[in-house]
């Protein structure tokens, strides 16, 4: 806890005053910031708001126009998440509760360093190396399991379909949520552990009783930080996913939804008039759904620092 | 308790060792290289490797499932299976990072050569050109970026340390906390927007990608600032305030060089992260092919953005555009490898050194 300020009459100097504004103004420019991105979108998003239906670029309107890419988005989103969040929830006990102590700080650094690689790395990769291998297992679920709708196909033959878009995705959350999810293991009560291992348990029943009900609004919470990563995620997705527009839930076919920030990417450095405004107006949408998220997230995962330790 | 039971259940029990019902200590290690013999021989048959690592890990896990439930009972046998599970998917979860590091290094190698780091792409068609231009672009948007939001970011944690009282506090803390989850291409048409509204539309320039860039650094360097300026003990300060040190002066003179290594730490990481940013520079600062040194004039390359635009439309033939887009992403990568290395070199050299 800082010291409190110092109430005697003494005379308030004039560089504390100077020194307390300045960094007070720098907080509140934080909350200027965050007002202002919504703000200019806002306003630059409007004329598309308003204007004609048959000016935005499709022709149909501005929702017919943003709504196959947030449901590309979300979907590749959801997906990533989907295989994301256990993988990440196995390797965080891995870290903690299983790996020898003196190696857990290095294999932690490790997973820390997927999220060092630049996004655009990953895009190349993903198209390089992710998508072609995909293409014999995507084939292989077409023949077998082509009766689900996600998999109706027909496979697509260069592998870059909305499966790989979201296992890159999957790669690029996997160490933003182990990185919360250990640190919540890590806070473990040792005597709740202690205590289950004297009577007995197992060390997997240990885990199941003790590690993961306390960490498990930090999984929750990490989880959605994960989504509203993956949300965002631009440069990957729109190297590796081949797209059509519409909306469609085919897993591994040629033809995807794009998503919002890769739509972005793709289209802005061509674009003029009308079309940048309609590109805004997606962008604040996707703002607005990633915000959303990553205010749930936060207000699970501090909730749980509120009650930490104490219970 | 009758004594001539006791007898009896010690006497069936004399001849057995006390490791009875477990398995013995080298029967993960046995099963797990049968596995792995089993997984080789299957790939010299020409099944591919990741379907064999597949085959390797449900053998085990059956295995000493079976094994296990045998000898030791189905509490023990779940408790072997989740050992391997937990394992087998920290080993997965490596396999993109060596096979990114491998197929960069490979692809990337080709054109690591001088005229890489010394040429530009002015006039460049087909083989030759470099990312002179891109590196000194990157550099200095970065370098902009960088003194925009190291005082920014710095006062902040200040203030929510040092001064923050109440609601305006928990207010900055939460929504410090939201913003890091800003996506990379909002933060880009953020800055655009700002831009076009003074500039007009179409307007690109090197400070919007290093504003928009700011938006992403700014609260990574606050969270980082903030947690090392609450690891100053108390105790420094109060010694300098009973000394009369006026408290700007406390945290200049004491508080900020205490922390200065995790504060360097923090900032680098910063750096290395937002150093990769393609899409918010995609769409405020473009690309071109000649050197550019005036961030507030027109177009300028940068080391993403030349590796995306080199990759997406290549020319003809394509291939001297691939190699130089894989060789620029060598290049990032090693760079924010070094950058991150330097930050855990930072926290080692310049750690105060502390007796307690």
């Amino acid at each position: 806890m800082p010291v409190s300020e110092r109430t005697s009459r003494s005379r308030v100097r004039a560089g504390d005053r100077v020194f307390a504004g300045l960094s007070t103004g720098a907080g509140a420019l934080i909350l200027a910031v965050l007002a202002g991105v919504a703000t200019f979108l806002l306003v630059e998003a409007w004329p598309a708001v308003v204007a004609p239906s048959a000016d935005i670029p499709g022709g149909q309107g501005i929702t017919v126009y943003i709504w196959p890419l947030l449901f590309g988005t979300v979907l590749s989103a959801v997906l990533a998440l989907l295989i994301a969040a256990p993988l990440a929830v196995a390797i965080a006990l891995f870290i903690t509760h299983y790996a020898p102590r003196r190696l857990a700080q290095g294999l932690g650094y490790l997973i820390d360093l997927l999220a060092a690689v630049p996004s655009i790395v990953y895009g190349l990769w993903g198209l390089a190396v992710l998508a072609p291998a995909t293409v014999e297992a995507s084939t292989w679920l077409y023949q077998n399991l082509g009766w689900i709708p996600l998999f109706a196909g027909p496979p697509s033959s260069t592998g870059r379909t909305m499966l790989v878009a979201a296992l890159v995705l999957a790669v690029m959350v996997l160490p933003i949520i182990t990185a919360v999810v250990r640190e919540a293991f890590l806070q473990t009560p040792r005597l709740h552990e202690e205590a289950a291992l004297a009577l007995g348990a197992t060390h997997w029943e240990m885990i199941r009783m003790t590690v993961l009900p306390f960490g498990r609004s930090a999984i929750i919470g990490a989880s959605m930080l994960g989504l509203g990563r993956a949300l965002g995620e631009t440069m990957a997705v729109a190297m590796v996913l081949s797209v059509s527009g519409g909306v469609s839930i085919n897993l591994i076919s040629r033809s995807n939804p794009s998503t919002i920030a890769a739509n972005i990417a793709l289209d802005f450095p061509e674009s003029t008039g009308i079309a940048v405004n309609t590109l805004i107006a997606s962008g604040l949408v996707l703002f607005a759904v990633t915000l959303a998220v990553n205010m749930l997230a936060r207000v699970v995962i501090n909730r749980r620092r509120d009650f930490s330790g104490a219970n | 308790m009758n004594p001539s039971t006791r007898t009896d259940l010690e006497a069936a029990l004399s001849d057995r060792p006390l490791t009875q019902g477990s398995l013995p200590r080298r029967a993960p290690w046995i099963t797990l290289a049968a596995a792995i013999v089993i997984g080789l021989v299957l790939t010299s048959f020409g099944v591919a490797t990741g379907l064999a690592a597949l085959v390797t890990a449900v053998l085990y896990g059956v295995t000493i499932f079976a094994w296990s439930l045998a000898v030791e009972g189905p509490r023990k046998a779940k408790d072997r299976v989740v050992a391997a599970a937990v394992t087998s998917a920290f080993l997965l979860a490596l396999a993109p990072l060596i096979s990114v590091v491998v197929t960069v290094i490979s692809n990337g190698v080709n054109r690591l050569d001088a005229e890489f780091f010394t040429y530009s792409m002015h006039g460049i068609v087909g083989e030759g050109g470099g990312v002179y231009h891109a590196i000194t672009g990157t550099l200095l948007i970065t370098a902009v970026a960088t003194v925009i939001s190291v005082p920014i970011g710095l006062l902040c944690a200040i203030y929510l340390v040092e001064y923050a009282t109440g609601r305006l506090g928990r207010a900055i803390t939460f929504f410090v906390d939201v913003m890091t989850g800003i996506p990379s291409i909002v933060a880009g048409l953020f800055a655009y927007a700002l831009f076009a509204l003074f500039f007009g539309p179409g307007v690109r320039m090197g400070v919007m990608g290093a504003v928009a860039l700011s938006v992403l650094m700014i609260p990574i360097v606050v969270r980082s600032a903030e947690e090392m300026l609450r690891l100053v003990p108390n105790e420094l300060r109060e010694a300098a305030y009973a000394l009369g040190v006026p408290k700007w002066r406390t945290i200049l003179k004491v508080v900020l060089p205490t922390a200065m290594a995790g504060i360097a730490t923090g900032v680098t990481l910063a750096i290395a992260r937002v150093i990769g940013e393609t899409a918010p520079l995609l769409v405020t600062v473009g690309i071109t092919t000649g050197v550019n040194m005036n961030p507030f004039d027109d177009r300028m390359a940068t080391l993403p953005v030349f590796a995306y635009r080199q990759f997406s439309s290549p020319g003809i033939p394509p291939e001297p555009a691939i190699d130089r887009a894989w060789t620029a992403a060598l290049v990032l990568i090693a760079v924010v490898m070094l950058l991150n290395l330097a930050a855990r070199l930072f926290s080692r050299l310049f750690a105060p050194r502390s007796r307690a």
